[in-house]
């Protein structure tokens, strides 16, 4: 792998718990993010991987313990503030407007940088106009970046689930992240759409330097990808370091793996 | 047999003799005519002649700085970009010779070439090719100099041999203002009989032939077909074929220079059809690969279109077939009711229709390489698209036989090109001789010697004869023209272009010499037989499954059976009847070396590696059990099992 200085921690979470009812999704849990690394978050369905990724960007807030971002320590995320910060994020289920284009849906995650308002753009004139070119290039950006200037006027809607999931990379890296969430990016994905992702977040990684959290089921990719590894189980943290030592870790065997010898597409 | 048109002076061409001078000259005469376009981040960027001229003089002053000179081969690879051609120029100005390899190339074929080639400065667009040059040179401990195009993925590479496009202009505008005059004299001494570039022969058989082509011959054939097409500075050219092919250097390289026509670069291989639609070409090549796939698309939309939008499209295209063809060529003798009901078609169905393909524009279109099927090339010359045939090879600077306008057919070839001599030997092997042949096969004399005579007749390795109308038709490969058993003749490629004008049938291959009947093993078109068995709702899970389904087994014998009554029509080779076939569990791929990089079967290859299933085929087996290794995109290798079944055909009857 390319030289990439991981540098000193972005965020952390400290002693978080998070409880809906009776149901206790996160207990205690506490890790931190280094800038420029790939941090993976893995764990059974129901471990409370996306709960986390909500608490990190303030979908969810924690009844108890604090968040340190951007050096400040706060009790609650707030969602707004997370993005005007720099954090963006992908869903697990794709959610992007259907009926537009590829360039349209990758524009709207332009908007928090958009300066002028609602009646300007409706004009479009003078400040507005050049705005928007300013935006449409950095959108294009995006485009080449992620091999899709084919598909620039189609609609997302008739998409492959694949490139559906890249066009939704897309919108949140309009957003120039530091911070890039992914839930499940390669859910659902063929061998070869797998490996195009995998191949874009390592280069969203080393050529944009964007520090990535992503939420992984495939055991090969995560162990390939990423610097380090948090390992969840029913909300608490069994594991956390990098892949090799999770791997060895015999109690992050049993709970996820099941099988000492490691098989390779846990699904 | 002879024909010599295009005669000496009558081209509007007299002077610039090298393509260097060309562009000198297209620099002069039309400095702010836009020579070439390349598509960028959703944007058109142009270059005039005069910038064009003052890229490729930064390039060869940065070459020449970096030690590139005289006799040396520049490799270059990559996808169709404006700086991959400058740097043909730019190594033709210092009197070397660019040699340009396939882009989708493994980095073992590379190593190849730059073995055979002494390659020690090679262009390459992106990481992806440069990593297969690293590759390539590290394995064989070879000092390659390496300069890219696109940055991305090439900041880590702190290496000092491999320098960005920009960094090499900026150096070569630095040794410009410190050399006064290098440029010019650099140019000047560079001479017609100079080799202009080295292209590698695809290879059915054995390794690649690095073919020599001097500027002399090269502005021969591009001339020749500029004066017969009567192509200009208006015109536009999309390039998006492999750079490495004989018709890419003729069509968006050599013709551009002479005629001053301006050439298109695609933003990605896969924005083809977006940007030809943006562009609009007026000069246009495709193999038939490429007109077949655009009538499926146009046939399965139409399918799904409206009720009346079919009707509509039904109507027009029964009138289309009916009289089209005879307008595109003005013969007359079309009845005025039809010439009506061609202008409301054009204006309701055929301009739009044209518009959708981006061939709007076309005044002259191209294919060849393969057989292409009579209905399809009927199709889009009913359409009002002129399209046409020609013939020709590497060594022959792309050009042996070109159909004139107004009598193009779709089972021959044309007449003999501007300046072409052709000569059918005893055995029917076609030969050629005109002023613009190869020079020589690259270190190999053995070769050299055995393709051409001492009366300078290059041996084509095509058998073929002249029809009544002069046009010449090609059978197949001599070599592979064979006998069967009961000593008919079996042309095997005459075979497979036959069952492969099915839409179905991507790839197939007969056997049949010196056995009693022909058996074939058929490639289903995925994407035409995968839609075919969703309409009819059979479930399937992928290639191998979908070729193993009885009901396309039975999809693949109707083709069959169709391809079967026209051989039965043929006087020669009814006899060569498909009587037996199975449909592979795996695509024949490049990769695997069963095709060549331009697709064609290598027969001996493949008949080898499937043995088993050409003994299956013969012994009156109805399934065989075959394991084959494949190798993955990524490089991998594994296997593929399957039980495969043997179908066996219907004869039809031969016409007395």
């Amino acid at each position: 792998m390319a030289a990439r200085a991981i540098g000193p921690v972005m965020l952390e979470l400290r002693n978080i718990a998070l409880s809906f009812g009776g149901v206790q999704a996160l207990r205690g849990i506490s890790f931190d993010v280094r800038q420029h690394e790939i941090r993976a978050i893995i764990g059974p369905n129901g471990a409370g991987k996306s709960s986390l990724l909500n608490v990190i960007n303030g979908v969810y807030v924690p009844q108890q313990g604090e968040i340190v971002f951007q050096g400040r320590v706060r009790r609650r995320m707030d969602r707004h503030e997370a993005a005007r910060q720099g954090m963006a994020r992908t869903f697990q289920n794709i959610a992007l407007f259907k009926g537009m284009s590829v360039l349209d849906n990758i524009m709207t995650g332009r908007l928090l940088k958009m300066r002028c308002n609602f009646l300007q753009q409706a004009l479009y004139w003078g400040a507005a106009q050049r705005e928007e070119i300013a935006h449409r290039a950095r959108a294009e950006e995006i485009i080449e970046f992620l091999e899709i200037e084919h598909l620039r006027k189609t609609p997302v809607g008739r998409l492959p689930y694949g490139l559906q999931k890249r066009v939704e990379l897309g919108r949140a890296l309009a957003a120039e992240p530091c911070l890039l969430l992914l839930d499940e990016p390669m859910a659902g994905m063929n061998v070869e759409e797998k490996q195009d992702m995998c191949r874009y977040i390592l280069d969203v990684n080393q050529e944009l330097g964007t520090t990535v959290v992503l939420i992984e089921h495939d055991m090969g990719v995560v162990m390939d990808l990423s610097d380090r590894v948090l390992v969840l189980d029913y909300g608490r943290k069994i594991g956390d370091g990098r892949p090799a030592e999770v791997r060895a870790d015999p109690l992050v065997v049993a709970a996820y793996l099941g099988n000492p010898s490691m098989p390779e597409g846990h699904a | 047999m002879s024909a010599a048109a295009g005669a000496a002076g009558t081209h509007p061409f007299p002077d610039p003799s090298t393509f260097p001078r060309l562009l000198v000259h297209q620099a002069r005469v039309r400095g702010d005519r836009i020579a070439m376009r390349e598509k960028f981040r959703g944007i058109w960027h142009a270059w005039t002649w005069r910038e064009v001229l003052a890229q490729v003089r930064a390039m060869a002053c940065g070459l020449a700085a970096q030690g590139f000179g005289r006799g040396d081969h520049l490799a270059i690879i990559g996808d169709n970009r404006p700086r991959l051609y400058w740097a043909i120029a730019a190594a033709q100005v210092l009197g070397g010779v660019p040699v340009p390899l396939y882009q989708d190339a493994v980095a073992a074929e590379v190593g190849f070439v730059l073995d055979n080639a002494d390659i020690s400065h090679a262009l390459a667009e992106d990481q992806e090719q440069v990593d297969k040059l690293l590759e390539a040179s590290t394995a064989a401990a070879r000092k390659l100099r390496i300069y890219y195009d696109d940055p991305r993925g090439l900041r880590g590479y702190a290496d000092d041999a491999v320098l960005s496009c920009t960094q090499l202009q900026d150096a070569g505008r630095a040794f410009d203002a410190t050399h006064a005059d290098f440029f010019e004299r650099a140019l000047a001494a560079v001479v017609p009989g100079d080799v202009a570039v080295m292209l590698y022969t695809s290879g059915t058989t054995g390794k690649p032939k690095g073919v020599r082509l001097t500027h002399a011959a090269l502005i021969a054939a591009a001339r020749g077909g500029v004066a017969f097409d009567k192509l200009g500075p208006g015109d536009e050219v999309l390039c998006y074929l492999p750079m490495a092919w004989v018709g890419d250097y003729l069509f968006s390289y050599a013709q551009a220079y002479c005629a001053g026509f301006t050439i298109n670069c695609p933003e990605s291989a896969a924005a083809v059809s977006n940007d030809m639609r943006e562009i609009g070409p007026t000069y246009y090549f495709a193999p038939p690969r490429v007109f077949e796939n655009l009538h499926s698309d146009i046939m399965l939309r139409m399918e799904d279109a409206a009720r009346v939008k079919r009707v509509m499209f039904d109507y027009f295209m029964a009138v289309a077939e009916r009289c089209g063809a005879d307008i595109l060529d003005r013969k007359p003798g079309v009845p005025v009711l039809d010439r009506l009901r061609y202008a409301l078609g054009t204006l309701c169905v055929y301009a739009p229709l044209r518009d959708a393909l981006g061939l709007a524009r076309v005044r002259v279109a191209y294919t060849a390489g393969a057989a292409i099927g009579p209905e399809l090339f009927r199709f889009y010359r009913t359409l009002g698209i002129n399209l046409k045939h020609l013939y020709g090879s590497t060594e022959t600077c792309a050009y042996i036989c070109l159909q004139p306008d107004g009598a193009a057919k779709a089972d021959s070839v044309g007449m003999p090109a501007p300046g072409v001599e052709i000569r059918i030997a005893a055995g029917g092997e076609v030969l050629v001789r005109s002023a613009a042949l190869f020079q020589e096969y690259y270190r190999r004399p053995d070769a050299s010697a055995a393709a051409m005579d001492a009366e300078g007749f290059f041996h084509t390795g095509d058998a073929g004869f002249f029809d009544a109308d002069g046009q010449l038709k090609i059978i197949d490969r001599v070599r592979d023209v064979g006998r069967l058993a009961g000593g008919e003749l079996f042309a095997p490629n005459f075979i497979e272009s036959k069952l492969k004008f099915s839409r179905y049938v991507k790839e197939a291959v007969a056997f049949g010499d010196g056995r009693d009947q022909v058996c074939a093993f058929i490639n289903i078109d995925a994407a035409a037989a995968g839609d075919w068995a969703e309409r009819r709702g059979i479930a399937f899970s992928g290639y191998a499954d979908l070729a193993g389904k009885p009901q396309v087994l039975e999809l693949i014998r109707g083709c069959i059976d169709r391809a079967n009554a026209e051989l039965a029509a043929d006087a020669m080779l009814s006899a060569s009847q498909v009587r037996r076939f199975l449909v592979l569990h795996k695509e024949l791929d490049p990769d695997d070396d069963e095709l060549t990089r331009t697709r064609k079967v290598r027969r001996a290859y493949v008949e080898e590696k499937y043995r088993v299933l050409v003994d299956a085929l013969y012994s009156g087996k109805t399934e065989q059990y075959i394991v084959t290794p494949v190798t993955f995109e990524d490089g991998r290798s594994g296997s593929v099992a399957a039980t495969l079944s043997i179908v066996d055909c219907r004869a039809a009857a031969v016409a007395a």
